[in-house]
């Protein structure tokens, strides 16, 4: 068996023996543990091979003749599954300080599923054709459908159901049929570098196979189909840290990228008549999402819109299909990762800490927690792009993409958006440390230690990659030659 | 005994042992002969499979008398595929039915209820297996006078009149058949298929002949649950016994469309059912507005039993659209969406009996908090709808898979926004009753009921699992599939 | 002339429509299977007619004889009589017990009291 096959296989084994170790919590938590530990192991180990050039690959079945499930690790995919697994390790710990602190019931369904997920999200990584991204991609969006309602709810049922609506509409109206179209025009459906697609097909049949792909990737929340992301936030915070900041989100804009570079190629893209357009409405995205999202008071629905505008700007850079473009954009996977979860790790931590959800009751709160009111601000400037945090890098190469396709306009519209950042994300640290509130008890302490630790790992990882963004950007330069 | 004989053991065998188990009186016997005749029903169906895969048409004539004199048993790959399915069906709801049907049906009764199931069984074999249009009346007539009986046994007298209605729509459908029948030995002087298909090309301007399709296709349209013909089916699912509904619907429609499929591409010839009759635009029509209408229906329904009901009329219009497109491929997914819907169907009504059978009903709500009352026959139901939906990695993708590219093949754009909704409606229906199992305390929560005996998971489970496995390994049914299509096409079989 | 040469099938045309049309409008479910019977009945006619050939004897074989009918629709039709008798037998045994539990062989009624539930 090897290392490859593993890593995909890993998370489910995990999920099962999570099931079978369900009724010992400390029993179970080990496992959730071990298991995230020896995955991030497996696929960090593959890193020197890819850097080298080489590419493993593995098939497991070919339900359809010609269409086989298989696995490749490339460049693109083993960035994503880096974060993804690093990032499991850390939310997990930061789940059990969460999940024991808030009396969450049905925690064995619970870490399952979460397994479950991550697995799903091993596969979209690694996947070597569009339709083995393809059942991933279903899977992920199956296996986090019980973490959403995880609360049993009205609400959460609710919420469970526009998730699902949009996710599975779109996947299986535009998603599989920009697939099977795929198929019959070039007969493949393989990712391979330089895309499969070049002079098969007219390049209006191009361009809309491409806005098919754009759209049907519902994950990535290009509006208008956005809504599921702010209706997932019902479910725990840790579901809505990893997945809807991580894993679920970052897996959609991937996908895009992955589809941009394997299977039309950045010159087809380029040429096609569907970019074109499609990069305004990223655009739009960006600052609308972004405008959405100063008017929320809930913190967790502000923090979703905040993605849904982030998720944009790998969008365009993958819309613009030039080198600076396509590392912003991957890069950008990276940086907002560490940045959102940051900020969504803190907005769990004050619910645990204070049940409070909504902004206008944190004002002085940052006297209380001083280390989560940090991190958020931390996390905030690194999400807004300004330097010394790890979020300047991707827009500067976003920033150098925009100019190098002649968009000026899009220079502008980076730049308004980090105005809009900050003006969403900066009132809420700096409220909490200088607005005085006497109305806050003073019982309130910080948040369980394992949260607090899982905060402190993610923060550093924002400075740190402001220093050290070289083997992210190693990475990703193989991508474009 | 040789294996020349296999295709007449085929229908015999079911049909020598109904009478035995009305003699044995005794339920528990009885059950055991159809057991065990479904089982050599089921080895002899595999064994002619094999045997037209390597060999070609293997043809049995009675009593010597050679066609187009005598009655001919014809199978050929097409045939034999289905004999296989309606087979393993038939085994599976039997091993379910020990006790599965003992819950329904008074011990005094069960020998006559094995007694017309092997009819309805024998009926079905002898219509996919004949090479004779007539012979093929008898044996529709067989099993829909069997299968009137086995769903009037159901407890809620309700079936009572289900079966009426189902009677007297199946009487006007076989009648029609026999008129077109009658009508092709006219202008023909033959009722041996093969002759017929042979002698109709010549033929093709004549009005007797349009005349005598056109009942076929209104006949056979009655028989499969084609829209609008369906308005007997939702009933006849709904109040059956649980086991029967299975049978039924894994088996008596998927005969019915291999017949259609039978009588459009090999008897009468594509050529003549697509360029001189306006049969494409018809089914076409027909397909969508069966898939459309089915699902959206089936969503608003309290009993899930009906609500499967609706879904088969919605799933056999997906085989309507894959027969209208008169190409290999088209075909090839009607074929093996008749496997994989067997498959899904018989899973999810036998995974609801379990359901009905614990937790005392089969409306909505009474399935109220079963993920945690029964947790293994949850997850089959949970996988079986996924596999209804056609999520990748089930047999339900497959299907849709290759409906879509045969679709895409055609260009018929409005078709595949058809199919797209037509999932979408399926994930709405399906949804509600995940919701209801997993969401939903049990109302009476004192009431302590567990999970069912695994002597009954194990059918349930079994069928679940070929879900899973069609959906990975996919050369035995696509590949089969597909010989048979390109036989049906004229092509080398 | 020759649309009354072709009698035999206006009498069947006749006899189906008049069966076709008790089936659908008779609320009565045992004059439904009254109305099945008579549409049966033309279909079994149809084919009678049909082995007529115009100047043969009956299928008895016979040294004087040059021309015969065809028997082979009269067979074929008797296994449909058959049929059409069982048909009938298990749907008035229906109607029966659709009798016994309901209380009427009205279709209205039954409909009615399978809504009031």
């Amino acid at each position: 068996m090897n290392t490859l096959a593993l890593a995909v296989i890993l998370p489910f084994a995990g999920a099962v023996a999570v099931l079978i170790t369900g009724s010992r919590p400390n029993l179970r938590e080990c496992v959730s543990l071990g298991t995230g530990i020896t995955l991030a192991g497996l696929v960090a180990s593959l890193l020197p091979a890819v850097l080298a050039g080489q590419r493993p690959h593995i098939t497991l079945a070919e339900p359809i003749p010609g269409i086989p499930i298989a696995f490749e690790v490339e460049p693109l995919g083993l960035l994503f599954a880096l974060i993804a697994s690093s990032l499991w390790v850390v939310t997990t710990l930061y789940s059990i300080g969460y999940m024991r602190g808030h009396g969450e019931t049905n925690q064995t369904r619970f870490y399952a599923f979460f397994a479950v997920a991550i697995g799903s999200t091993m596969g979209i990584a690694f996947s070597q054709n569009l339709f083995t991204l393809f059942v991933f991609y279903e899977l992920l969006t199956l296996s986090t459908y019980p973490l959403v309602t995880h609360a049993g709810t009205q609400e959460a049922k609710q919420g469970g159901r526009v998730y699902l609506g949009i996710l599975l509409s779109t996947s299986i109206v535009f998603f599989l049929l920009a697939i099977v179209w795929t198929w019959t025009i070039a007969g493949t459906t393989d990712f391979r570098v330089g895309g499969i697609l070049t002079g098969k097909a007219s390049p209006f049949v191009i361009g809309l196979l491409y806005a098919l792909f754009a759209f049907g990737i519902g994950k990535a929340a290009l509006m208008p189909f956005h809504r599921w992301l702010p209706a997932a936030m019902v479910a725990p915070t840790p579901v809505s840290a990893l997945l809807h900041a991580v894993a679920v989100v970052k897996a959609g804009v991937f996908c895009i990228l992955k589809v941009t570079l394997y299977v039309f190629g950045l010159d087809l893209v380029t040429t096609s008549w569907a970019s074109g357009w499609l990069l305004w409405i990223a655009a739009a995205t960006i600052i609308i999402a972004s405008l959405v999202a100063l008017q929320q008071n809930n913190l967790k629905r502000r923090l979703a819109y905040s993605t849904i505008s982030q998720l944009s700007y790998v969008i365009l850079g993958a819309f613009l299909a030039n080198a600076s473009s396509i590392i912003g954009a991957s890069t950008h996977i990276a940086m907002h990762a560490f940045g959102k979860i940051t900020l969504f790790f803190c907005a769990g931590a004050i619910l645990v800490a204070t049940h409070k959800s909504e902004i206008n009751e944190m004002d002085g709160l940052g006297r209380h927690m001083p280390f989560t009111m940090a991190a958020f601000l931390i996390a905030s400037i690194s999400i807004a792009g300004l330097p010394p945090l790890g979020g300047v890098w991707s827009k500067w190469y976003l920033l150098l993409g925009s100019l190098d396709a002649g968009y000026t306009v899009l220079v502008a519209v980076l730049m308004l958006s980090t105005l809009l950042n900050i003006a969403y994300l900066l009132p809420i640290p700096i409220r909490a440390f200088f607005a005085g509130d006497r109305n806050t008890p003073r019982t309130i302490t910080e948040a369980p230690v394992p949260c607090l630790i899982a905060i402190g790992v993610t923060t550093a990882m924002c400075m740190v990659l402001f220093f050290y963004p070289d083997p992210i950007l190693q990475l990703v330069g193989l991508l474009v030659g | 005994m040789t294996l020349a004989q296999l295709p007449a053991l085929q229908v015999i065998l079911p049909l020598i042992a109904a009478p035995l188990c009305l003699l044995l009186r005794s339920g528990r016997l009885a059950w055991l002969l159809s057991i065990l005749v479904s089982a050599t029903a089921l080895i002899i169906a595999v064994l002619l499979l094999r045997l037209v895969l390597e060999n070609g048409t293997v043809i049995y004539t009675y009593g010597g008398w050679a066609a187009p004199w005598g009655i001919e048993y014809r199978v050929d790959i097409a045939n034999a595929f289905v004999l296989a399915i309606v087979t393993s069906i038939s085994t599976v709801v039997l091993l379910f039915s020990r006790v599965g049907a003992s819950w329904e049906i008074k011990s005094s009764e069960q020998s006559l209820f094995y007694t017309a199931y092997l009819l309805c069984l024998t009926g079905l074999l002898g219509m996919t297996v004949t090479g004779d249009a007539f012979n093929l009346f008898v044996f529709l007539e067989i099993s829909s006078l069997s299968s009137y009986v086995l769903i009037a046994m159901g407890p809620d007298r309700r079936g009572l009149t289900a079966a009426y209605q189902y009677l007297i729509m199946g009487t006007i459908g076989a009648t029609f058949i026999l008129i077109a029948v009658g009508l092709l030995y006219m202008v023909t002087g033959t009722l041996n298929m093969a002759d017929l298909a042979n002698l109709l090309p010549a033929l093709e301007q004549s009005r007797t002949v349009r005349v005598a399709f056109a009942f076929l296709t209104v006949g056979i349209g009655l028989k499969l649950a084609m829209f609008p013909l369906h308005l007997w089916l939702p009933n006849a699912y709904a109040y059956a016994p649980h086991v029967v509904s299975a049978f039924l619907a894994a088996t008596a429609t998927k005969v019915a469309v291999y017949v259609l499929v039978r009588f459009i591409y090999d008897v009468f010839g594509s050529s003549f059912a697509f360029d001189s009759m306006p049969l494409q635009s018809i089914l076409v029509v027909l397909g969508a507005a069966a898939v459309l209408s089915g699902s959206t229906v089936a969503i608003f329904q309290h009993n899930i039993k009906r609500m499967l009901g609706y879904s088969s009329v919605a799933q056999i219009g997906y085989m309507i659209l894959g027969i209208s497109l008169a190409s290999v491929s088209g075909l090839t997914a009607t074929l093996v969406h008749l496997l994989n819907h067997a498959l899904m169907k018989g899973g999810l009504f036998l995974a609801l009996a379990c359901m009905a059978f614990q937790l005392g009903g089969t409306r909505l709500v009474d399935l109220a908090g079963a993920g945690r009352r029964m947790p293994w026959t949850s997850a089959a139901f949970v996988v079986g709808g996924l596999s209804l939906i056609g999520v990748p990695l089930t047999a339900g993708f497959v299907s849709k898979w290759l409906l879509v590219v045969a679709v895409l093949e055609a260009g018929w754009w409005p078709v595949l926004i058809v199919i797209a909704v037509g999932s979408l409606l399926a994930v709405a229906y399906i949804w509600r009753v995940i919701e209801m199992i997993y969401f939903r305390s049990a109302t009476n929560p004192d009431e302590h009921s567990e999970e069912t005996h695994w002597s009954l998971l194990a059918p349930v489970w079994l069928l679940i699992v070929a879900n899973v496995y069609f959906g990975l390994h996919t050369q035995w049914s696509v590949g089969v599939a597909q010989r048979a299509a390109q036989m049906l096409f004229g092509g080398p079989g | 002339m020759e649309v009354l040469a072709l009698y035999n099938y206006w009498v069947v045309i006749f006899l189906m429509m008049t069966g076709f049309y008790v089936v659908i409008a008779s609320g009565n479910l045992v004059k439904k299977i009254i109305g099945i019977n008579l549409f049966q009945a033309s279909v079994f006619i149809l084919y009678i007619s049909m082995g007529k050939v115009s100047g043969g004897a009956a299928p008895i074989l016979r040294e004087t004889i040059q021309t015969y009918s065809n028997p082979l629709p009269h067979v074929l039709i008797l296994t449909a009589i058959v049929v059409g008798v069982a048909t009938t037998a298990l749907g008035l045994a229906l109607v029966v017990r659709i009798k016994e539990a309901y209380g009427t062989a009205e279709e209205d009624d039954i409909h009615r009291q399978d809504e009031s539930l």
